[in-house]
């Protein structure tokens, strides 16, 4: 007990101090999130008429950010999975890095939880006992569940071996491994759930298809990878904490084939759907090239798709793969595209045209953007501290005081000697 | 929301009672003890804050009822006066803006459409030779996107034929499938009705219904005092909050005590039909029998209890 609560204040005292640059990047964030404080305030007092939501249009920016940050969530299983399944030296090192990953998104997409509901003071309603829960009829239900259960799994997991690592004790395999097993399938239930969620309503013809699910998981598990790369890059850069080559390549392979099935996952779906171009088709016709003369979102499936294709293209040529200044531009594209197609280009158009044939545009206003670059802005906020504490903890800057746990390994410092200590 | 209430509101009635509001139960779950202590609440916080009596109507379903609807499709002559009194009568949100108003019927104007001589080799794709389409750019009897919002100097148009539409209170209902908090369900009567202090306003409701008979209020209902109807339901046309979600209920504060509907009241052509269909002898059981019936998207299995029907 007296080790945990020394584990906590030591834990909190490493994150608090940092480099001038640690506090700007953190300033900055916590200028951001205010802004999002404010549109919730906003919110809760004028009603959610301050955002471009509508009876028509009633899911927007904040739905479509929650479904994505789903998939980035699963996506940290891009690197449990090799690390504990293939037994990937490179990987296993850094695996708490994707489950602090794993944390953070699913904090945000609470976040965005809390900025889509019309009621959020309300919220306990869902709660096990003092609320109802319709189970096992609602997908929302069921996915409030597997998000918290992947939320409990992954603090878990992470902060057990971070314990372990911090007082320079074993891992006990016997919890351990079970734990981590199970995190490996519940990470896929994720983003299954959520896929569930919308693809289980015929009403809306755009989602109504099986093809859903595999689809959210693969865009899931090319968008993830991307982003830990580039938090790999970041941390390669601007601590002691040196990610070894082949853990990033692993990565980028994932990403690769991920990004190469949902591409063509993306191309059987136009090409049924556009074919016999049916009344069900008007969402995603109006998505590809506009509907009576509204055409707002075309341009956001285009490049969406150039996006993409492009990032496709540059993961395939091993050339791009294994060159470090190019990959991270790949993985910007991939991300950013990815983003687009899972909010602009999936979310929004299923509204369009409505149950009844109606074509309304939507558009998010100033407050929901705000919002929505604040919660991502609260979001990286915690991701920094889980890193920064977990990167302590594994270069064995933050230990417990008398434990020997920094002289079992020494990190080597330069990527050098790192490649050359894997081989 | 309670505490901000309490500090914003110069209204002490209003403020109190929204506090113990705040943490009231499911109403479906209430005992009946519950149930007396909300209805005394919410009547006198409405009594306050409209300055008239209002009363809210806690009735139960009646044994042996199965309310249904009809609605005679050759008849509506699209005059919107039902869109109306649906408004006046259930106390749903009339201002200006857009999002303010609210409308729980939706008479769509459906367009006749022509098919001419001029267009009869037309089609595409265009200059190969190969027709795919020809006449068939015009619409015939086809909703034309927005046009419910429609205001003609004359009813009925020339070219138009008009389909009303509002809750279908589905016997299958997707929208209380997926709702995740059990807040809007199946009353035994029929009615598919919303506890409005329940719902957290996800919307899934929303998405899931195949009708859009739902509506979110996004601000605070614009409702002028001297236009509330004080003669209300806890599960029907009560004045609603902010944030939640809310839709036809057949009247439930008209129904339940024998009458009718205001829509079918109003309706100057006799075009809507509504009674019991478990009684062989109502008006709709009649009209099940003995007239050409159909319903909205069958192939969604909804089973919807409103049915058109012509003869
Ligand atoms: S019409 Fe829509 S709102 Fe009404 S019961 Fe059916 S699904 Fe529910
Ligand atoms: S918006 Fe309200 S009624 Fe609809 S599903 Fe959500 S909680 Fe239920």
């Amino acid at each position: 007990m007296h080790t945990l609560i020394k584990f906590v204040i030591d834990y909190t005292r490493y994150v608090l101090k940092g480099g001038a640059k640690f506090y700007a990047w953190m300033g900055f964030l916590a200028v951001l999130s205010a802004g999002a404080l404010y549109g919730f305030y906003l919110q809760n007092t004028e009603g959610l008429i301050v955002t471009g939501l509508s009876s028509q249009i009633h899911d927007g920016l904040y739905f479509a950010n929650l479904v994505f940050l789903v998939g980035v969530a699963a996506g940290a299983v891009t690197i449990v999975f090799p690390a504990y399944i293939y037994h990937h030296k490179a990987m296993h090192e850094v695996t708490v890095l994707g489950e602090m990953l794993a944390i953070s998104a699913v904090c945000m997409v609470m976040l965005f939880v809390f900025a889509h509901m019309g009621r959020p003071d309300r919220l306990w309603h869902m709660l096990p006992f003092v609320g109802i829960f319709n189970m096992p009829g609602s997908m929302l239900a069921w996915d409030v569940l597997v998000l918290n259960g992947y939320l409990m799994l992954n603090f878990a997991c992470g902060f057990y071996y971070l314990y372990a690592k911090y007082t320079g004790g074993h891992v006990n395999n016997k919890i351990f491994m079970p734990l981590v097993y199970t995190s490996i399938v519940w990470a896929l239930s994720i983003h299954t759930v959520t896929a569930f969620l919308i693809a289980s309503m015929p009403a809306r013809p755009m989602w109504f298809h099986s093809m859903m699910p595999i689809r959210f998981i693969t865009t899931a598990f090319a968008a993830g990878p991307c982003l830990i790369i580039l938090a790999f890059m970041i941390i390669r850069k601007n601590t002691k904490f040196w990610i070894q080559d082949d853990a990033i390549d692993v990565l980028s392979n994932i990403v690769t084939w991920c990004l190469g099935l949902a591409l063509f996952l993306t191309m059987s779906e136009i090409v049924v759907e556009l074919y016999a171009r049916t009344e069900h088709a008007n969402g995603l016709y109006y998505l590809m090239f506009g509907l009576h003369g509204l055409t707002r979102l075309v341009p956001w499936f285009w490049s969406s798709l150039a996006f993409m294709i492009i990032a496709f293209v540059m993961f395939l040529m091993p050339s791009v793969r294994t060159n470090y200044k190019l990959l991270p531009i790949a993985c910007v594209l991939a991300f950013v595209g990815i983003w687009i197609e899972k909010g602009m280009g999936l979310i929004v158009p299923g509204f369009i045209p409505t149950p009844i044939g109606e074509v309304i545009e939507y558009y998010p206003t100033l407050i929901e953007i705000v919002m929505t670059v604040g919660i991502w802005a609260m979001g990286l906020f915690i991701w920094s501290i889980l890193l920064k504490g977990a990167i302590g903890i594994l270069v064995h800057d933050l230990k417990y005081e008398g434990s020997d746990a920094g002289k079992s390994i020494d990190f080597p410092s330069s990527g050098e000697t790192a490649a050359s200590a894997s081989r | 929301m309670g505490v901000a209430a309490l500090m914003t509101q110069s209204d002490d009635v209003k403020a109190t009672v929204e506090w113990a509001e705040q943490f009231q139960g499911n109403y479906r779950l209430m005992t009946a003890a519950e149930k007396a202590e909300a209805r005394a609440r919410l009547e006198r916080r409405y009594s306050a804050q409209y300055s008239k009596k209002v009363t809210v109507d806690t009735s139960e379903a009646l044994p042996g009822v199965l309310m249904g609807y009809a609605l005679n499709i050759r008849k509506c002559i699209g005059c919107r006066r039902c869109v109306n009194a649906c408004v006046e009568e259930n106390n749903q949100s009339r201002g200006k803006n857009p999002g303010e108003r609210i409308e729980w019927i939706q008479v769509l104007r459906m367009e006749r459409g022509e098919f001419s001589k001029e267009k009869m080799n037309e089609g595409y794709p265009e200059g190969l030779g190969i027709q795919v389409g020809g006449n068939a750019y015009t619409p015939a009897g086809q909703v034309l996107e927005g046009q419910y919002h429609y205001e003609p100097a004359l009813v009925p148009e020339k070219d138009a034929t008009y389909m009303p539409i509002a809750c279908m209170q589905c016997e299958k209902p997707p929208c209380v499938k997926v709702c995740p908090v059990r807040t809007t369900y199946r009353e035994a009567d029929g009615p598919v009705v919303i506890d409005y202090n329940w719902c957290i306003g996800c919307r899934m409701c929303m998405g899931a219904c195949p009708y859009w008979a739902r509506r979110i209020n996004l601000t605070t209902p614009v409702l002028p005092k001297a236009e509330m109807n004080p003669v209300t339901h806890y599960l029907g046309n009560r004045p609603r909050m902010r944030g939640v979600v809310e839709k036809c209920h057949w009247c439930l504060q008209r129904t339940r005590q024998g009458r009718y509907p205001a829509c079918v009241e109003v309706c100057p052509v006799g075009a809507r039909k509504f009674g019991n269909l478990l009684d062989p002898q109502s008006e709709v059981s009649l009209i099940l029998a003995r007239k050409n019936v159909f319903r909205l998207k069958a192939e969604l299995n909804t089973f919807p209890k409103f049915f058109y029907f012509y003869d």
